[in-house]
């Protein structure tokens, strides 16, 4: 195929040409930090939590007035909760991954109250926290008996400390890279030293997703919360979850009377709360690409069928002349390749453009260059497809055409 | 001649119906996606209390101590400590000043067999009402007298008012808020700044307290406080609200109606903290900020990145709109050179050719409009409806719709530009050699 014609008939619509290349070049730019940005979305909003998501329920209350004896009314809970049918394990938590609260503390490896620390979201948790939220211990131990001990002794100070700590992957390795954090002891909870006896696989702080250290490390302290200042964590199968909540309201209506119902969810609820920002982000991105993509098409479609229009005495010529239907055919597509190569050269410069912004005043990561061909691609293609239309329809033209004018 | 020409371009519509319904729903599509986006834009970085943001300041001193990642001039601590809150209030050196914390509360009410409710409740001192602009349906708020002598009185919103008594003026009924008895003194008109400006640690748009009760009497009754609380040394939980815990969670703002009162306020802190630094309490070099309230958003950033991502992307997409139009307006211009060729011949100057297309070009922007605000109207509902916790202030006001019809006018009138200047360009003589 010669483009030397191609290029003689641009420079008479040097205008039009102009503006498929700069309508290709902007969506380009568009789509491939679209692109990116729904790639980064789908990463956050897919991110295990380390727990068992679809197998929680979560229910949590508060008295009306001061709690004469909140601990005891708490193992009363326990007691009651653990007999609701269908309920395999449970715990007290004082916070959970994607809800409201977040309690934190910065840890540290040396005793100096002015040696660097990390932030550490702080995971309060009664027995059988490891099964009731279905986490995985990579190293070490769960908590003895022996080491859990109640919130209010803490509260009141010097009656307790606590002694263990099971941490998060992510904290050890940056904690103590290469090495095993089992054993080791970390400063920040009280004044002395508490010893790691374990690792989880994988846990996330009540608000991941951020680059901050509170967005990544965590770590559970074997402390009871009282209903006062925790919730009840359910384990049960997925099906007989909103059973289970029920049930669960009732025994704890007839333990203590009068409470004022705080939270009652499934987990997966709180978890889809949590990314529904991000959703409504993607579904926004993908709907605007796509219409980009077809606003494009249509603005081509439209060009396109000028030109064949246009040109139908030239194009009647040289059929007239003896080029086949596949000739006329394939110089509209050429043309629209040259036009879309043109604007997608200069669209991927402005997509770097953009990126650079984006890193600058969104703290974005930088666009990497795999989405640059895969933007090309999609924006080819779209033209490709755009110009067959009226590209066949210029195939089609009668050679009388010419003479007809 | 106007008139003339707006047939013309109806004459032309209908010509070629596909062309032009294709112009007028990308016209439509991307005026529609700005609109929606500068709206919720619009609304969550409005000035929350324009009449007096320049006076309001929010003041930051930096009372924690050294190492826990200290770096010179970085940003204090967000609230300030109770004791440090207290002693500024007492020495009362700016025109108004309070502080105060968010809470919750426990409510029982009075009608037997309702169960009780928890509240969202603000523990502020005595300026509040006057220094925010509260509007009170019913009575007022109480006195410094009141808050001294730890006064059982509450103020509550219109929306409570009207939950618990329907409405009626409540003041001097009892509230029993935890398990205490308090006096109603004051009712609320409907108020929601948005954003929640003076305290932003309860979420940027959270919704307006429904109680509020004197500072020291909700302290020494134990109502729980919610919100921000930054402890930098080990405190048990029950002592952290205790003057000189080394904790920090108070708000504290101060009218300032001069920028010279201002000024010297601002020394007045710096003075302040040197003396704390002096006297051993204070760690780190003084380092205050006062900032008045559009300075404390931005700089809280209260507007979501993805706001403005999404308004960047939606005036991303209206230009590949526009420069759909413009090339699909150019085509149809150039379709019609033998018109135009037969007019010139006739006389018509390029003048009155160009002003030809430009009415064109202008009225499709109107009916544009139109269906753009359609579409805007459905934009704005698909926010309301979504879960943000700023969806249901996003509402349309007469700027918002003046600006939609405003700015398809405009964009179509830039995309008809360069159609109308080529138009204007048509040779006579060529054209009426070529028919």
């Amino acid at each position: 195929m010669d483009l030397l014609p191609i290029l003689a008939t641009l420079k008479r619509h040097k205008t039009a040409a102009g503006l498929i290349v700069l309508q290709v070049a902007l969506t380009c730019a568009i789509v491939c930090n679209a692109l990116f940005l729904i790639s980064q979305r789908l990463e956050r909003i897919n991110e295990p939590s380390g727990l068992v998501d679809d197998e929680l329920v979560v229910v949590s209350v508060v008295g009306v007035g001061p709690s004469q004896n909140a601990d005891a009314q708490t193992r009363t809970d326990l007691q009651a909760l653990r007999a609701v049918p269908g309920v395999q394990q449970l715990s007290v938590i004082n916070q959970l991954p994607f809800g409201r609260s977040f309690s934190m503390s910065t840890m540290r490896t040396q005793a100096d109250r002015n040696a660097p620390g990390v932030g550490v979201a702080s995971y309060n948790a009664s027995e059988g926290w490891l099964q009731a939220l279905g986490l995985r211990l990579v190293a070490g131990r769960d908590f003895e008996a022996s080491e859990y001990l109640d919130n209010s002794a803490l509260e009141q100070s010097e009656t307790g400390k606590v002694t263990a700590l099971v941490i998060n992957k992510a904290l050890a390795e940056r904690l103590f890279p290469g090495a095993d954090a089992v054993g080791q002891t970390l400063y920040g909870i009280s004044d002395e030293p508490t010893r790691i006896v374990g690792v989880v696989e994988r846990l996330v702080t009540p608000h991941p997703g951020g680059s901050d250290d509170m967005n990544v490390y965590s770590m559970l302290l074997p402390v009871r919360e009282s209903f006062r200042g925790g919730a009840y964590v359910l384990r049960t199968e997925p099906g007989r979850r909103e059973a289970v909540l029920k049930a669960a309201i009732a025994a704890l209506d007839q333990t203590g009377p009068g409470r004022i119902l705080r939270q009652q969810q499934l987990f997966s609820e709180m978890r889809s709360a949590y990314y529904a920002q991000d959703r409504n982000m993607v579904h926004l991105l993908v709907g605007v690409c796509l219409a980009l993509m077809v606003v494009t098409a249509f603005g081509i479609v439209g060009l396109a069928s000028f030109w064949v229009q246009q040109r139908t005495r030239m194009i009647g010529t040289r059929r007239a002349l003896g080029a086949t239907r596949g000739q006329i055919l394939r110089y509209f597509q050429a043309e629209n390749l040259l036009l879309s190569g043109l604007g997608i050269a200069l669209g991927m410069a402005a997509a770097y453009g953009i990126s650079l912004l984006l890193m600058r005043n969104y703290e974005m990561p930088r666009l990497p260059w795999s989405y640059l061909p895969v933007g090309a691609l999609v924006l080819c293609a779209l033209g490709q497809l755009a110009v067959l239309a009226p590209a066949r329809r210029a195939a089609a033209l009668p050679p009388v055409a010419a003479l007809r004018g | 001649m106007l008139g003339h020409y707006f047939e013309l371009a109806l004459r032309s519509f209908k010509s070629s119906r596909g062309l032009t319904i294709l112009m007028l729903l990308t016209i439509a599509i991307g005026v529609a996606a700005c609109m929606t986006t500068l709206t919720v834009f619009y609304v969550l970085s409005r000035d929350p209390i324009p009449a007096k943001s320049a006076q309001l300041y929010n003041i930051q001193l930096d009372a924690e101590r050294l190492g826990n990642g200290f770096q010179p001039g970085g940003e204090p601590t967000q609230q300030l400590t109770r004791l440090d809150a207290e002693a500024l209030l007492r020495e009362a050196r700016a025109d108004k000043q309070v502080m105060m914390t968010g809470g919750g509360v426990a409510l029982t009410p009075e009608q037997s067999g309702e169960r009780p409710f928890n509240v969202r409740a603000r523990y502020p001192s005595a300026d509040f009402f006057a220094m925010f602009d509260a509007p009170f349906l019913y009575g007022g708020g109480w006195s410094k007298a009141d808050e001294q002598a730890e006064a059982r009185v509450v103020v509550i919103s219109r929306e409570l008012n009207e939950r618990l008594f329907g409405g009626a003026d409540s003041r001097g009924k009892m509230l029993r808020l935890r398990d205490k008895e308090m006096r109603i003194i004051g009712v609320l008109d409907h108020w929601r700044p948005v954003p929640h400006y003076f305290d932003l640690t309860l979420g940027s748009f959270a919704d307006t307290a429904e109680v509020f009760v004197p500072f020291a009497t909700a302290i020494t009754l134990k109502f729980s406080s919610w919100g921000n609380f930054n402890c930098w040394a080990n405190v048990a939980p029950s002592e952290a609200r205790n003057v000189g815990a080394p904790c920090a969670w108070l708000q504290y703002w101060v009218q300032l109606d001069t920028p010279a009162k201002a000024s010297a306020y601002l020394d007045y802190l710096k003075r302040y903290s040197d003396a704390q630094r002096s006297a051993g309490r204070f760690e780190r070099p003084t380092n205050v900020r006062m900032r008045p309230v559009m300075a404390w958003l931005d700089a809280n950033r209260v507007v979501p990145h993805d706001i403005s991502l999404q308004l960047w992307l939606a005036f991303g997409f209206l230009a590949v709109c526009l420069t759909n139009t413009v090339g699909l307006q150019l085509a149809k211009a150039l379709r019609r050179s033998g018109e135009i060729g037969v007019r010139r011949a006739l006389g018509a100057p390029r003048r009155q050719i160009f002003l030809q297309f430009l009415v064109e070009a202008g009225s499709l922007g109107l009916v544009g409009g139109v269906l753009g605000l359609a579409l805007t109207w459905a934009g704005i509902w698909a926010v309301r409806q979504g879960s943000s916790d700023y969806g249901a202030l996003v509402h349309m006001d007469l700027t918002m719709l003046a600006t939609t019809l405003g700015l398809a006018l405009l964009a179509s009138l830039t995309a008809g530009l360069l159609p109308a200047w080529r138009a204007a360009q048509v040779q006579p003589a060529l054209q009426l050699k070529s028919q």
